[in-house]
């Protein structure tokens, strides 16, 4: 089941690839056929999920290369447990929405639904490989359709935020397949399962470094200061379908990895570094809400937003605890909703308006209240409004935080704060005051896509927000093994 | 000596090429007398290789010798059947661009036989002068070759350049052959290992200074830094298909003599000139990798990345265990594929456009993306992108390297692996991200229209070529496990149990 979920998007591209030219535009209903198969699998594997079973299921494995007669295997082996079920929701939720929003593409659409729904392949792969080297491989992967996406389809300077991606996350992930190669070598395996069981004591290269070659790959991916400056160039400058899945579930790969592959490998050096990286968090929730207080450009105010809320999940991350850790894994599904929705809004309005400049939108609810309306609950979202999804992941990671690291917990507190600030001061901006002549003749959110895309992610929004225990017992589930190997290492 | 082998059946697939380059000497000699045209010359060169692969399967398992001078065992047949079909390859990829561009046709092919004899010779030797006569029959028809494009001046400098310096390396490799012969007393490998395996403390010195000199030759021709200095000027002005047939068969020529040479008759001095081969491999990486970054012509963005993959293959010798040697010939295997499929992409490419830069890739998903498909899969696959065959020989070679006892050289292996990731997607960004030259402007209404007119197709010759390597680039990829065993079982001849 999860090898289909995994396939279908690809098959999908080559279907795209195959359609004759003159049939070009019906690229985005296979895109849209492929991808919404693949959620309707990915709430399947979701429902059929057993919190009470412990380990990976509905585990896929075969011995892929077969290196020597002495030689250990790289195998293709993919698995979920509590951890990766959201995160496999939330591929397949924002994937359909990135297709959906994506309906009125006319620049080289074929390419374009191919090179996404590799995207969405290469993302799904990260999130259910049980092999270091599967795992890097789809980590890799991810490049070349989001290099691709963002410059060929971009704007503005595309091309320059396009190779400032990929060398950010190239140099990232260089680190990192050393820090694999070395753990996997000293180990005898790949499989993370087995690395989780016994990890290597000591290795030619001090456990230190390698937790750190690792931690390098994934915090440029969460993004946290200080290596998160290709972030809002990446988003500002991304198409809107690029931006949801980049906000929603790529910078989660980051995190993903640091609670699959870090903490339960090297839990030792994680518990050495926490103050550091709890400093880190508490700086970047901070100094990204700063930043996001004074962007003038929509999409960046978002985009330094997601820094700033990616924050909490390194701070969740650092806590080392059970409550923390399911409050980063938390926050991470829910931020995946909640700015998936948040970018969706913004490119809605940018094709209207066609402008994302702060100072040039305002009373855009008297011209478009629906739009206005689901930004403003997307918005209360994002600062943390109970009732909604935001509210729940930020109050478990605070939770889990404060006693370990107090200084770092409520520091990162006064974040909520800037962020009523800079939510509610947008949409007071952009959405309120009086009705603007330029604006007179912009329609609201009137195609059915649009409304789709919209619906399913505040569906997602509400019922996160008002029962969370649909996500929370799954989460914990996978948590609390991880949780303990932590606690034990420390 | 009475008890040696002249079995000379044992040398059919070298017959063979030898007789296909004297005749398409000849039949291109005598054209007018035979009737016959010119295209009957690849006919010929591509039946002989084909022949030559053939033949060579009948030494499957063999293991024997010929008068102790070359050696028919798996290891020379996999080299064998690998040149032959590396052959056979480029005689047919070349075909348009040969008839376009070289006048010669006749000494043009002859001379791509005889790289490819030369080759055979190298691999299966079992006596220092006949790899040495191998080498030098390899190097002179390479020379040749890379100057035979006599309308471009850029050829013959780089004929000029090649001969000078491979003149000097040649010699080199020679005197350090002579020290080696001094300490050892005897040119065969056999005898040489026995010697130095009863201790070198009496010819010591005279053994390192041979060691230096051989991996210094050996290093030129692989072309290893710092004796690469030939290898961007000769890949450039060379036709394109003898840069083709340079940066597979002569490298791999090389490294196959590497294999023999060093991990059977030097085992027993292997610390003297492991850290050499260390340092060279390290080098090589890095110099090769972070150069190639700079390059705007194609072919010399080439001729720098296979230099970087050529420190990547010297780590495997310095590893000298079967593990590794296995890791090599199948990353060897690999990496001719993949060079193969990027060369024949790019001579189809040359033969519409002309054009050689980087820059001249523009658009080109557009005008033509069969070709760029073709171009960015063998760029990745060398990059170590999954799924294709570079990663997969590539991540079996670096644990080998790994398991070997070299994780530093393994470590900065994978970053500069890291590093060739970013100059071919240079390449593949011209392609596939910005709009070909020319390209009318988006508002027009024809614009479908003249899309559809800045369309072009390559050859079939050139779509059964590179469809093929295409398909094995994946297939290995997939399932290297079919090259993987071919490989082991090579190299079990060079390590018995």
């Amino acid at each position: 089941m999860l090898t289909a979920f995994l396939l279908l998007p690809i098959a999908g591209a080559l279907v795209i690839a195959l359609l004759p030219r003159d049939r070009a535009a019906d690229a985005r209903w296979v895109a849209l056929i492929a991808s919404g198969l693949a959620f309707a699998l990915s709430i399947l594997i979701f429902v059929r999920f057993d919190p009470d079973e412990a380990g990976y299921q509905m585990v896929d494995r075969f011995n892929w290369i077969r290196a020597g007669d002495a030689g250990f295997s790289v195998q293709y082996v993919l698995g979920v447990d509590g951890l990766s079920t959201p995160m496999v929701l939330l591929t397949g939720l924002l994937s359909v929405a990135a297709v959906l929003v994506s309906f009125n593409v006319t620049l080289r659409t074929k390419e374009y639904f191919a090179w996404l729904l590799v995207l969405e392949t290469a993302v799904a792969g990260v999130f259910l490989s049980l092999d270091l080297i599967q795992f890097f491989l789809f980590w890799e992967l991810e490049l070349i359709p989001m290099y691709l996406l963002i410059s060929i389809w971009g704007s503005g300077r595309k091309e320059y935020s396009a190779m400032k991606f990929l060398l950010y996350t190239i140099a990232g992930s260089a680190l990192m397949l050393v820090g694999f190669l070395v753990l996997g070598f000293t180990a005898g395996t790949f499989d993370i399962a087995k690395l989780t069981a016994s990890p290597p004591t000591e290795a030619a290269i001090p456990l230190a470094a390698i937790f750190w070659f690792i931690m390098a790959a994934f915090l440029v991916k969460l993004p946290v200061f200080p290596v998160h400056t290709w972030l809002p160039d990446a988003h500002t400058d991304a198409p809107t379908a690029v931006s949801v899945m980049l906000a929603g579930v790529l910078l989660k790969m980051g995190g993903y990895g640091i609670l699959r592959i870090v903490l339960p490998i090297l839990p030792q050096q994680a518990h050495d570094f926490r103050v550091l990286l709890a400093g880190i968090a508490g700086f970047s929730v901070i100094y990204g809400a700063l930043i996001t207080l004074r962007q003038r450009d929509l999409k960046r105010l978002v985009a330094y937003s997601s820094v700033s809320h990616m924050g909490y999940v390194l701070l969740g991350i650092a806590a080392l605890g059970p409550v923390g850790l399911s409050g980063a894994a938390l926050q991470m599904f829910t931020h995946g909703t909640i700015t998936g929705l948040l970018f969706i809004m913004v490119g809605l309005v940018y094709d209207r308006a066609h402008t994302r400049q702060i100072s040039e939108l305002s009373g855009l609810m008297h011209r478009m209240p629906l739009i206005g309306v689901v930004m403003v609950v997307a918005g209360l979202a994002a600062l943390g409004l109970p009732g909604l999804s935001g509210f729940v992941a930020e109050v478990t990671v605070f939770l889990g935080s404060l006693g370990p690291h107090p200084a770092a917990t409520i520091f990162a507190v006064f974040g909520v704060v800037l962020a009523a600030g800079y939510i509610l001061w947008t949409v007071q901006r952009v959405f309120t005051g009086p009705p603007n002549e330029r604006w007179a003749d912009l329609t609201d959110a009137n195609q059915w896509w649009e409304r789709t895309a919209m619906g399913g992610m505040l569906v997602a929004i509400f019922v996160v927000g008002i029962y969370p225990r649909v996500l929370t017992d799954v989460i914990q589930s996978g948590i609390d093994p991880i949780a303990a190997i932590v606690q034990r290492g420390g | 000596m009475s008890d040696l082998n002249f079995d000379y059946s044992l040398l059919i697939p070298e017959f063979i090429l030898a007789g296909t380059a004297g005749v398409v000497l000849l039949a291109d000699a005598f054209r007018r007398e035979l009737r016959v045209s010119r295209s009957v010359l690849p006919g010929i060169a591509a039946v002989g290789a084909l022949a030559a692969g053939a033949t060579s399967l009948l030494f499957v398992n063999e293991h024997d010798n010929f008068a102790s001078l070359v050696a028919v065992d798996n290891f020379t047949t996999f080299f064998r059947v690998l040149f032959a079909a590396t052959l056979f390859v480029v005689v047919l990829g070349s075909y348009e661009f040969v008839s376009r561009e070289i006048r010669h046709q006749g000494e043009f092919y002859a001379m791509l036989v005889l790289m490819t004899l030369g080759a055979t010779f190298l691999a299966a030797a079992q006596e220092l002068l006949t790899a040495y006569i191998g080498i030098e029959l390899l190097s002179f028809s390479a020379y040749v070759a890379v100057s035979l494009q006599k309308h471009d001046p850029r050829s013959g400098e780089a004929g000029l350049k090649y001969v000078l310096l491979g003149g000097v390396a040649s010699a080199i490799l020679l005197y350090g052959l002579s020290l080696i012969y001094g300490s050892a007393g005897s040119t065969s490998y056999a005898e040489i290992g026995a010697r130095l395996a009863d201790g070198t403390e009496d010819v010591h010195l005279p053994l390192l200074l041979g060691l230096v000199m051989l991996i210094a030759g050996l290093g030129f021709k692989a072309s290893a830094v710092p004796f690469h200095m030939w290898t961007p000027d000769a890949y450039e002005g060379a036709p394109l298909p003898v840069t083709a047939m340079l940066s597979t068969v002569s490298k791999a020529a090389a490294f196959a003599l590497f294999l023999r040479f060093f991990s059977g008759p030097l085992l027993p001095v292997v610390d003297d000139w492991r850290w050499m081969v260390a340092v060279i491999a390290l080098l090589t990486m890095v110099v090769g990798n972070l150069i190639a970054v700079q390059q705007h012509n194609i072919k010399r963005l080439l001729a720098y990345s296979s230099i970087g993959q050529v420190g990547f293959m010297l780590m495997a010798i310095t590893t000298v265990s079967d593990a590794s040697a296995s890791a090599l010939l199948l990353h060897m295997g690999g990496y001719l594929i993949t060079n193969l499929a990027v060369f024949m992409a790019v001579i189809a490419f040359y033969n519409h456009t002309g054009t050689e830069e980087i820059s001249g890739f523009r658009g080109l998903a557009e005008t033509n993306p069969y070709l760029a498909l073709v171009i960015t899969a063998g760029l990745f696959s060398l990059s170590g992108m999954p799924l294709l065959a570079g990663f997969t020989t590539k991540f079996i070679l670096f644990q080998a390297a790994a398991d070997g006892g070299y994780l530093w050289l393994v470590s900065i292996a994978v970053v500069m692996s890291t590093v060739s990731l970013y100059y071919y997607l240079m390449v593949v960004r011209q392609m596939y991200v910005y709009e070909p030259a020319g390209q009318p402007d988006a508002d027009s209404a024809t614009v479908h229209d003249e899309r559809r007119e800045l369309r072009w197709r390559v050859s079939p010759a050139s779509y059964v070529t590179t469809g093929a390597l295409l398909l094995a680039i994946v297939f290995v990829g997939i399932y290297a496990t079919p090259l993987l065993t071919a490989a082991d079982r090579a190299v079990a001849v060079l390590f018995p149990a």
